[in-house]
């Protein structure tokens, strides 16, 4: 019996409504005569408080309210790659469609086309035993796609006793019929998951495959794996969203997830526009063909945006349920908590820091735990991932705020973005110093055993110089960079080489845009080269000044634009020249 | 309660601060429009901002000074506000609800318009990319202003925003070849000189009549200022979408606007989120920023320029930090180079433009833009180190590298980013003067631009 009760009081996003006694938690219910949609946060007695996800400009006391019977759900099956959703999973396109440039209220749509045929090709025959995650069928959705047909994590399972031959279908289409102990179930290419519950799974594994990004900075010092939690905090300016652009489009995931949580508009058109033309370095086919987007900007309904990064997960830990790896990438979950706190506000409930509610730890946590590399449910056998990575931007960048302070017990790699860095555009502009990766030690192995033994060992040592340069530096604020002797002022300037020769990185530069694991590596190992034949130049009696008037430095610098990933001798070349060159300044052959 | 043709009017139970209460309400909407009428037959405007079992919570745009209990009557009108528009806007100048203040007759409406907008949808979006020439060389040579982009001057009390806006508002108006160019201007809570100061500094560029004013000077309803944004960006919105115009619309000082929020907040008694601004301050002022934009399908653009003042030049303080995290970047006032007498004292390395790298380049400017301007940020920023560096250790423990910074820096200062206030440069004559400032470092310095614009432009 669905509830069915009347508005009573209306401030906001928020409706309080009597005689609901029927309705649940976390239903969903149409609110007054145009019928938003709204979402039961809190039943007394008979009066649910609704959050509304549409405006409620104009409702009043007096309207009905309906449930639905179903909490909030997505739509899970063929057509979701290349969407752009709101926060409910309404196609922003359809919503054009309805109400034009500017977005009406109380619309109606499905969230894909259901009427499209997509060609479906079973995997299963009459007879087989199915059970809950098992794939039944495949389904080309996109050039980089194949989606799964899987049955529903909460089917009761069966003998399949009727399925469609390979032939194409819409979505309306019963595919195939599954009897159990005598009784019949239909299953569609498509099924319904309601987003504040996590899809089961099999068993977890420990994350040891690096997600590689194509970041210097993010791979080679500060990686995120895959199945792992990363967050990027920064006040604005810092280049926190051309850093998240920069995940989403090279990431080396099959699926990505971009949820748009209260941030720009004009944002979310920039990789609608961008996406379509960009290739996949791996595949060469358009990025918007692994991508889903997930856009509540922020002028949009407040409460929509807090279900954003539900719609958002579910639909990442579906597309793992099928076996791929995904990231999702949230930017930004500091409006999520606003979102959280207004409707809190309104709640009267009492707060707890800045006015946040008690519970955002406990949301957090929830959200980030629901990153993971997985072994599916149901057979065949499948591996897939989720790794999420979370904008936070805190108030006047003071990263002991309760957003970024909580979501750091959460995650395990840290990007922390310096204003300092930005304001000299030192971009990505993710201090050295202060960021740090739990993953690591767990990702070292897939270095060691894909690029080079010496990966660890390599990066150590790049890393050691960057933190004497640290220490040193208080030393010239003091005294001046001439009160230091030779071999530390030759740190200065190894050091300044890897900021600007491998920490900088131009993501507007075609070339510079992505950086392969191999060219990584080798552009931090000429650098401790440098460094080290360096150190030994000045023992052997050159001067500092000759080896800062070294051609190779330059080329060094310029190697990250200049050097195509496919031209790696070029890199070979620089490293001839800086041996010649070393010779050149001490007069005594250095060996290789 | 009595009702007349449809209309209710209902009684006050109570009034505080900015807001009444209305009692034995039963058919009021959230958000409706509120006629309040006093004993002496004065009209006021408000909106329902709570509405409930039995009662509305009222908030008055022109103030609760002089109601009482007993005399006054809320009369709900219907209807949400509405501004109305027409091409007969533009030359007119109204008050900070929208209503003539010119002497002359309201204009003849085409239509009525919710002044609050519907969000634009993303999907429905043109991403910015025109050049917009505002003949300041700071502005176009590296942080330059794109048609649709919301990009705030972020200034400090007493600093020369005012001035640098009226200039982009003349010069930006005058180099737009075609005529369908307007300004939008809204004064929210400022003093009536510097209202009068943008009037006639449109009125002799003969800008006025392609402009519209909308005024609340400072010694008007502090809650009107909630209003004032959105009836302008209304209009603007309607010559924009409606009859294909690119319009600028300057806001001025958004720092009042929030302000006029925090303290219908606190009538309220609303949890307050950091010093004590109300917790929803980000969302809100994102429903008027994010209505700057182009749309698919229309040929006009909305482009903002807000101007808020930093209270204590802190640029961390709630209204510029969440100002910086909606709009597409900023530009920041510095107070050192005020006061060492720079005009415009904009403070590069604080500032940014987001969306400049669209604008810019071949076909637009010109092929070397991005380059010699990320080299110039460069250098500038080196130079304030090196600056710093010498103020401790003295010129004499500088290395001639440094030296050649330092000689930059003054440059880039005062042949660079000094110019006169009616003086409009062409973006030519900007990036010239970008690759004078660079040809005071050595060639091997110049690591950001490709060798081949060096040979072009580099000047021995």
């Amino acid at each position: 019996m669905v509830a069915q009760g009347k508005i009573v009081w209306i401030s906001g996003p928020a409706v309080k409504a009597d005689g609901m006694a029927d309705a649940k938690m976390y239903e969903t219910v149409s609110v007054g005569e145009s019928k938003l949609i709204g979402e039961v946060i809190r039943l007394t007695g008979d009066v649910a408080f609704i959050q509304v996800y549409e405006s409620t400009s104009g409702l009043k006391p007096g309207e009905p309210v309906v449930g639905t019977g179903d909490p909030l759900s997505v739509f899970l099956g063929p057509g979701i790659i290349g969407q752009i959703y709101d926060g409910i999973q309404r196609p922003l396109k359809d919503l054009a469609a309805k109400s034009g440039s500017f977005i009406g209220r109380g619309i109606t749509t499905t969230p894909v086309d259901m009427t499209k045929e997509y060609h479906f090709n079973p995997t299963v025959a009459v007879g087989d035993e199915i059970e809950a995650g098992n794939i039944i069928g495949t389904v080309p959705e996109s050039s980089l796609i194949e989606h799964k047909i899987l049955v529903p994590p909460d089917h009761q399972g069966g003998k399949i006793t009727k399925i469609v031959s390979e032939g194409d279908y819409n979505l309306d289409t019963e595919i195939a019929t599954v009897e159990k102990d005598g009784q019949t179930s239909t299953l569609m290419m498509w099924h319904k998951w309601p987003v504040r519950q996590p899809r089961p799974y099999l068993k977890r594994y420990d994350p040891t495959v690096p997600l590689l990004t194509g970041q210097r900075v993010i791979d080679t010092f500060f990686p995120l794996a895959k199945g792992g939690t990363g967050s990027i905090p920064g006040a604005f300016g810092t280049g926190k969203t051309v850093t998240l652009h920069q995940i989403a489009k090279w990431a080396d995931s099959q699926v990505v997830v971009y949820i748009g949580c209260g941030e720009r508009g004009n944002e979310m058109t920039e990789v609608l526009v961008e996406f379509p033309e960009l290739k996949d370095p791996r595949t060469g086919k358009p990025l918007m063909d692994r991508t889903v987007l997930v856009a509540n900007t922020s002028n949009m309904p407040v409460a929509a945006r807090e279900a954003s990064i539900y719609t958002g997960v579910t639909i990442a830990e579906y597309y793992r349920d099928m076996g791929y790896d995904v990231v999702l990438v949230a930017d930004s979950t500091s409006r999520w908590a606003e979102a959280l706190r207004e409707m809190s506000g309104r709640l009267e409930e009492m707060p707890a820091e800045e006015g946040y509610p008690s519970y955002l730890a406990s949301r957090l946590a929830e959200f980030y735990e629901r990153a993971g590399r997985v072994q599916a449910k149901g057979s065949p056998e499948r591996d897939g991932s989720v790794s999420l990575v979370g904008a936070v931007s805190p108030s006047g960048g003071d990263f002991t705020e309760p957003v970024t302070t909580h979501t750091m017990r959460f995650i395990k790699t840290f990007w922390a973005l310096d204003a300092s860095l930005a304001y000299s555009r030192h971009y990505p502009s993710i201090n050295w110093m202060n960021s740090y990766s739990g993953y690591l030690a767990d990702i070292a192995k897939w270095w060691s055993e894909n690029i080079s033994k010496d990966w660890l060992d390599i990066r150590s040592q790049t890393y050691g110089i960057l933190q004497r340069e640290d220490t040193l530096k208080e030393i010239v604020k003091l005294l001046g960079p001439e009160a230091l002797p030779d071999e530390e002022k030759l740190i200065l300037e190894v050091a300044r080489m890897i900021k600007i020769g491998i920490l900088q990185q131009n993501s507007f530069d075609d070339v510079d845009t992505y950086c392969s694991p191999e060219k990584q590596f080798k552009l931090m190992k000429l650098q401790v080269d440098f460094y080290n034949k360096g150190q030994q130049a000045l023992k052997d009696g050159a001067s500092l000044a000759d080896i800062r008037s070294m051609n190779v430095i330059s080329l060094l610098l310029k190697a990250r634009m200049d050097v195509k990933d496919d031209e790696m001798p070029k890199l070979d070349k620089i490293e001839t020249d800086m041996i010649e060159q070393f010779n050149s300044v001490t007069g005594v052959k250095v060996e290789n | 309660m009595s009702n007349q043709g449809g209309v209710q009017y209902s009684k006050i139970a109570e009034i505080k601060g900015p807001l009444v209460i209305v009692d034995g309400v039963d058919n009021a909407a959230f958000d409706e429009l509120v006629e309040i009428e006093t004993t002496e037959g004065e009209r006021r405007l408000g909106k329902v901002l709570e509405v409930g079992n039995g009662k509305a919570v009222v908030q008055v745009f022109e103030g609760t000074t002089g109601l009482s209990v007993s005399g006054t009557n809320a009369k709900f009108v219907g209807k949400v506000m509405e501004m109305p528009v027409s091409e007969q806007v533009l030359g007119r100048v109204f008050d900070g609800l929208g209503r003539a203040k010119d002497g002359l007759p309201e204009p003849v409406a085409d239509s009525f318009l919710d002044i609050n907008g519907a969000p634009m949808n993303p999907e429905q979006r043109e991403y910015p990319k025109d050049f917009i020439q505002t003949g300041v060389s700071v502005i176009d040579g590296m942080l330059t202003l794109v048609r649709g982009q919301k990009l705030p001057i972020f200034s400090g009390s007493g600093m020369s925003h005012n001035i640098l806006a009226a200039q982009i508002a003349r010069q930006a108006a005058i180099i737009g070849t075609d005529d369908s160019f307007a300004v939008v201007f809204a004064a929210i809570g400022v003093q009536y000189s510097e209202a009068e100061y943008f009037k006639r500094s449109l009125e002799e560029s003969g800008a006025l009549k392609r402009s519209v004013l909308f005024l609340n000077l400072a010694d008007d309803p502090a809650i009107e200022r909630i209003i004032t944004p959105r009836v302008a960006l209304t209009v603007a919105e309607y010559l924009a979408y409606d009859l294909g115009m690119h319009v600028l619309v300057i806001l001025t000082d958004m720092t009042n606007y929030a302000e006029a929020l925090r303290e219908i907040s606190a009538a309220r008694e609303e949890v307050p989120g950091r010093k004590g601004y109300p917790g929803y301050l980000y969302t809100d002022l994102s429903t008027i920023y994010e209505r700057a934009g182009r749309l698919k399908g229309k040929k006009g653009s909305v482009t903002q320029v807000p101007i808020l003042t930093m209270p204590s030049d802190d640029i961390t303080h709630p209204i510029p930090d969440l100002t910086g995290y909606i709009t597409e970047g900023q530009l920041v006032l510095g107070r050192d180079l005020f006061r060492q007498g720079v005009y415009p004292p904009i403070n590069i390395l604080m500032s940014l433009s987001r969306i400049m790298k669209d604008g810019i380049g071949e076909g637009s400017t010109r092929a070397d833009h991005q380059e010699i301007s990320n080299q110039n940020y460069d250098a500038y920023s080196r130079a304030q180190e090196v600056r710093a560096l010498a103020g401790i250790v003295g010129k004499a423990g500088l290395t001639p590298v440094d030296l050649n910074y330092m000689n930059f820096g003054d440059e880039f200062e005062k042949k660079f980013l000094t110019q006169a206030i009616d003086e409009n440069r062409t973006i030519e004559e900007t990036l010239g003067l970008q690759w004078n400032c660079v040809s005071k470092l050595p060639k091997n310095e110049l690591t950001k631009v490709k060798d081949k614009y060096v040979d072009q432009y580099y000047k021995e």
